[in-house]
């Protein structure tokens, strides 16, 4: 047993346990508008702190990691993007980094069969991450349906493909059938699960896991859960809530009659999420695009880049070094700047 | 205690015939014989005038410390966040996701979770939480933060001196999180105290006074020279006529001094020569050595981002001083990164040089517009282009050749291309080695970052492992007999690594094959390599090895 | 019987080395040990895969014919790994031993004059491979102080010997490794 995810573990179920109480006591205005609020204004300060904290040190050295043949000559080609030697070269590294998780695509293993040489992508840890960070995204824009009204066609459009297979069971007493099925919730949790379980089962990887790793994964788990109860199980009143959320964004907040407990605990880990994450490693989410491996140019040789703290240092001047040696050095027959008698001179 | 004698119960202990399983945090560190280095001798850290010289011993329970030790790396720790944009990301950004875990060769040869390189970043982070995170200072060791102590400080040393700065993890963390650079932070923060290794201490004071990491002198170095125009004489019949910091040469030629004192380097440094004489004779091209400028290297980068400079500071100086056109740098690894990544940025802008041309070929080496210094590699890929080298490739037939990227050349500079295409172009026999150990994916010698001491040699052959094992690998299947580098680390620290997992395979410089295949004007027969060993025999040994293979 | 008993252990070959393979890798830290019996890339895992392969030669001379070369063939991958890795001697060579319980748990309540027989025999062979484990074991660890002790030498020395640069009277005796 580990200690670090029993305490992460422990942390959100108070969490949600505090969410469900305090909603059933009638602190719904505390759990639905006051949280939600300070949690935001956390988020909003504490991320614009932590990336002009960031900002605020300089690159006083060019250092990518080159990740593929580097800029030569015309006939050696250059890995543009694993090597990039312009702004649309690294924009584009960037990207590639972004969006599809290229380092992370790198890890292939590789297996001797009679001498041949195979090579398979280690792509689990991969496909984990990009499933759960498209699934979060998805959710996320969905999401925004709450926020603006009337929602916008490409939120519609988004959630018309989300739900690409419709579930409609008509069980009798179930007047309109399960509402559409929403692959992304799904998939959000499935890749939360499979995250956590590696975290705890791989033993290397146990090894360096902190609470703060468990925390967050464990913090998502519940909000996917409880937003997939609140759709498909308790069926909470879509209506009474996006009257509250449009109460939160126009300034005007209300706490509408009828919201089930489940809403506010979803929305209480929310507000914890957000106000967390400016003070975590989430904030690799900035953080990728001010790594000094990553965001500049690999032709450092071809631009010179500038360190704003040079400063001046001592160093042993050749002046100094012949002083030493001139002697040994005519003597082997090596130019000299002063010949002895010079020197000499110089000295009396 | 490592050096200590062991008590009946440690007997009994290291019978158990598995480690126990703890908390890394709660397992403090053991200072292992043959996986550490000898600490800085204090005349070499006085030397320089780095932070508090004085003499201790790693496996004594007093190092010595300053009273306000801990002070001292809490504001270094400090000072180095406001400076390195890097150092603040890498500490807040980690995710430990565990995709660098296994891609170190130190953890990959040793076994010790504790080289996982996302481990040896958070011997900093944890730090880093206490001293700089109130979050982290609240949850305390629960969130992986703990205060400096003594066996903290023990820890970051011993690990932080059993990482080669390579780079491989970086290239597959999805941040770029750089150990290197992390590694290169946690180092200088240990200087501060004075707690470098005397086998990077010694030879920076060596290169600071005297020009080179050897501490030759001037006239010794030229003697060595001397030989090896003797010696090249007796193998191709032609005098080589090498210059010595002649004022107006065209080019200024700087290459780590253990080519010209280590083997077989040497064969390396003879390769150049012979080199730089057909230019001159063909072309007219004038080639300038320099002793003050003797050491391509840099040990300076091991141990603090100003000690670098300092011993950087003499190539662009002495370039200055014999008004020479541009710089051409030799085979080396971390030099190259150093030239690459930091010489222009800390000692430029050399605008005293030209953009380096070719004069032979007529090439304008764009690549290194701004820094004007020239890698010798791509120098002759240059040459080899354009036809301008007779080259006899048959005197390398009896050998079967792979190709080992060195870290920086490898992960800071992306030159990959070029070593090839000289090789191929001067040998018939190339193989590489699997694709997940080459190019940017190349594993470490184990021995670079200043590891490469007589007294760490467990280290060094079990972080060597994952690069021999590939080497073993092509030379059961193709007859490999020679591998072949662009670095002096490796030229020094492989050897004994082929000698103890390979034997049977050599080491050589990429020049030292370019020299084997050059046809000097008006040379011998040319009946024998440059190490002196007999054609005839060496293809009567290899064709032997194919009827057998 | 006859041959009953090695034969059983070579019908048993794959989960009799699965065994003794998780039985080898327990030298190592316990956070390691995923590591070296997962991945199974012998690039990305020598030490792992080495391992593998020499247990099987081993085994395979255990019920086979106990042949010198074959024996060093599988014992020095493995050893020539631990004696870098700091192992103690103990833990390096103990694997050979663990071989003794795992068959003693496959095979127990064997009690007839043959099967006894060939226990002992069995026993009797751990015990040689046991004691070539240790002989190489050694001259692995002494490779390494040789290396530890001649590298610098062996590549400086001798280069400024070729050069002439040293006196006469400071050249010291070439040892084995410059003969």
């Amino acid at each position: 047993m580990n200690k670090r995810y029993l305490f992460a573990f422990l942390v959100v179920f108070v969490l949600f346990l505090a969410a469900g109480l305090g909603s059933a006591v009638g602190l719904q205005w505390l759990f639905g508008v006051v949280i939600p609020y300070a949690a935001v204004i956390v988020f909003v300060a504490g991320f614009a702190r932590k990336v002009l904290n960031w900002a605020a040190s300089p690159v006083p050295f060019a250092i990518p990691t080159t990740g593929g043949q580097g800029r030569s000559f015309d006939w050696i080609p250059q890995a543009k993007i694993d090597n990039p030697s312009g702004g649309w070269g690294v924009l584009l590294r960037l990207l590639f980094e972004v969006l599809t998780f290229r380092s992370l695509f790198r890890n292939t293993r590789m297996r001797l069969k009679e001498e041949k040489i195979a090579y398979q992508l280690e792509i689990f840890l991969w496909v984990g991450a990009l499933a759960f960070h498209y699934a979060f995204l998805t959710v996320l824009l969905r999401h925004t349906r709450f926020f603006l009204e009337p929602t916008p066609g490409c939120i519609q459009l988004l959630e018309t493909l989300d739900s690409f297979f419709r579930v409609e069971i008509l069980y009798p007493g179930i007047q309109f059938g399960l509402p559409a099925v929403y692959l992304s919730g799904f998939v959000l949790l499935l890749a939360v699960v499979y995250l956590t379980l590696r975290r705890i089962l791989i033993p290397a990887v146990r090894y360096v896991s902190l609470v703060s790793d468990y925390f967050p994964l464990l913090l998502i788990f519940g909000i996917a859960l409880s937003g997939i109860l609140m759709r498909y199980v308790t069926k909470v009143d879509i209506r009474a809530v996006k009257e509250l959320t449009l109460g939160l964004v126009t300034f005007r907040p209300t706490v509408p009659e009828g919201i089930g407990a489940v809403f506010y605990i979803h929305l209480f880990l929310v507000s914890v999420l957000i106000a967390y994450f400016p003070y975590s490693k989430l904030m690799h989410l900035g953080g990728i695009f001010l790594s000094p491996t990553r965001n500049l140019r690999g032709d450092t040789r071809a631009y010179r880049h500038v360190n704003p703290w040079n400063y001046p240092v001592p160093v042993h001047t050749y002046e100094e070094y012949e002083e030493e040696f001139r002697e040994k050095m005519i003597e082997a027959g090596l130019p000299v700047e002063k010949e002895l008698a010079e020197a000499a001179q110089e000295k009396e | 205690m490592a050096e200590a004698k062991p008590t009946p119960q440690d007997v009994l202990h290291r019978i158990q015939h598995s480690p126990p399983r703890s908390d890394w945090m709660e397992t403090p560190v053991e200072i292992r014989k043959g996986m550490y280095c000898y600490a800085a001798n204090p005349k070499s850290v006085a030397t320089l005038g780095l932070p508090h010289p004085h003499a201790w011993n790693p496996v004594e329970d007093d190092w010595h410390l300053p009273e306000n030790w801990q002070q001292i790396i809490h504001e270094g720790f400090k000072e180095r966040l406001e400076r390195f944009r890097s150092f603040k990301v890498f500490m807040d950004i980690c995710v430990r996701c565990g995709a660098c875990a296994d891609k170190c060769h130190y953890f990959i040869g040793t076994g010790d979770p504790k080289n996982m390189p996302v481990l040896r970043a958070e011997l900093l982070r944890s730090v880093y939480r206490n001293d700089f995170s109130r979050m982290g200072r609240i949850l305390g060791k629960l969130n992986g933060a703990r205060p400096m102590n003594f066996d903290v400080l023990r820890e970051w040393w011993y690990y932080l001196f059993q990482c080669s700065e390579c780079r491989r993890c970086s290239l597959f963390c999805p941040y770029g999180i750089d150990t290197a650079e992390i590694t290169i932070m946690g180092r200088e923060l240990l200087n501060l105290l004075g707690l470098n290794i005397d086998w990077i201490a010694t030879p920076v004071a060596n290169c600071y006074m005297n020009g080179n990491h050897l501490g030759i002198q001037p006239h010794a170095f030229k003697d060595m020279i001397d030989f090896f125009v003797d010696d090249i004489e007796e193998k191709t019949g032609v005098r080589v006529k090498p210059r010595f910091m002649e004022k107006g040469a065209d080019i200024l030629f700087i290459t780590p001094s253990g080519d010209v004192f280590a083997d077989p380097g040497t064969y390396t440094a003879m390769g150049y020569l012979m080199l730089f004489h057909y230019l001159e004779e063909k072309y007219g091209l004038k080639v300038t050595w320099s002793t003050y400028a003797s050491e391509g290297g840099n040990f300076g980068f091991f141990t603090s981002h100003e000690t670098m400079k300092r011993l950087n500071a003499k190539m662009y100086a002495e370039a200055k001083r014999l008004k020479v056109k541009w710089i051409l740098g030799g085979e080396c690894g971390h030099m190259w990164r150093v030239i690459h990544q930091y010489m222009d940025t800390m000692n430029g802008p050399a605008d005293f040089l030209e953009v380096p041309v070719n004069p032979i070929t007529g090439t304008r080496f764009e690549q290194a517009r701004s820094t004007k210094m020239v890698h010798l590699v791509e120098f002759t890929a240059d040459l080899l282009h354009h036809g301008k080298l007779e080259i006899d490739k048959r005197r390398n037939d009896y050998l079967n050749v792979t190709f080992h990227d060195s870290c920086n050349p490898s992960r800071g500079m992306g030159f990959f291309e070029e070593p090839r295409y000289v090789i191929r172009n001067v040998c018939n026999h190339f193989y590489e080695m699997p694709a997940n150990t080459i190019r940017e994916q190349t594993f470490c010698c184990g021995s670079g970052a200043g590891l490469n001491a007589g007294e760490n040699m467990e280290l060094r052959l079990a972080g060597g492992l994952p690069r021999a094992n590939a080497v073993q690998h092509v030379h059961r299947k193709y007859g490999v007999n020679m591998l072949a580098c662009i670095c002096a680390i490796d030229r020094a620290a492989l050897p004994a690594l082929m000698d103890y997992w390979v034997p049977g395979v050599q080491v050589t410089g990429v020049h030292e094959l370019v020299a084997n295949a050059l046809n000097l004007p008006g040379q011998n027969e040319r009946t024998t390599n440059l190490r002196g060993e007999e054609f005839e025999e060496l293809m009567a040994q290899a064709e032997g090895h194919t009827d057998e293979g | 019987m006859g041959e009953g008993l090695f034969d059983r252990i070579a019908k048993e070959r794959t989960a009799l080395l699965s065994r003794w393979f998780e039985a080898a890798v327990e030298a190592y830290a316990p956070d390691t040990v995923s590591f070296l019996k997962d991945r199974r890339d012998p690039f990305a895992n020598p030490v792992g895969s080495r391992t593998r392969d020499g247990l099987e030669t081993l085994f395979d001379q255990l019920i086979g014919e106990m042949e010198p070369q074959a024996l060093t063939r599988g014992l020095d991958p493995i050893l020539r790994i631990r004696a870098v890795q700091n192992l103690t001697p103990a833990r390096a060579v103990g694997f050979v031993f663990a071989l003794k319980r795992i068959l003693a748990e496959r095979f127990e309540g064997l009690a007839s004059a043959e099967e006894r027989r060939q226990i002992a025999e069995l026993h009797e062979r751990i015990d040689r491979m046991a004691l070539a484990a240790f002989d190489l074991y050694m001259a692995c660890r002494e490779q390494v102080m040789e290396l530890k002790a001649n590298e610098m030498r062996y590549r400086t020395f001798r280069a400024f010997q070729r050069a002439g640069l040293v006196r006469p009277e400071h050249e010291q005796p070439s040892s084995e490794a410059e003969a």
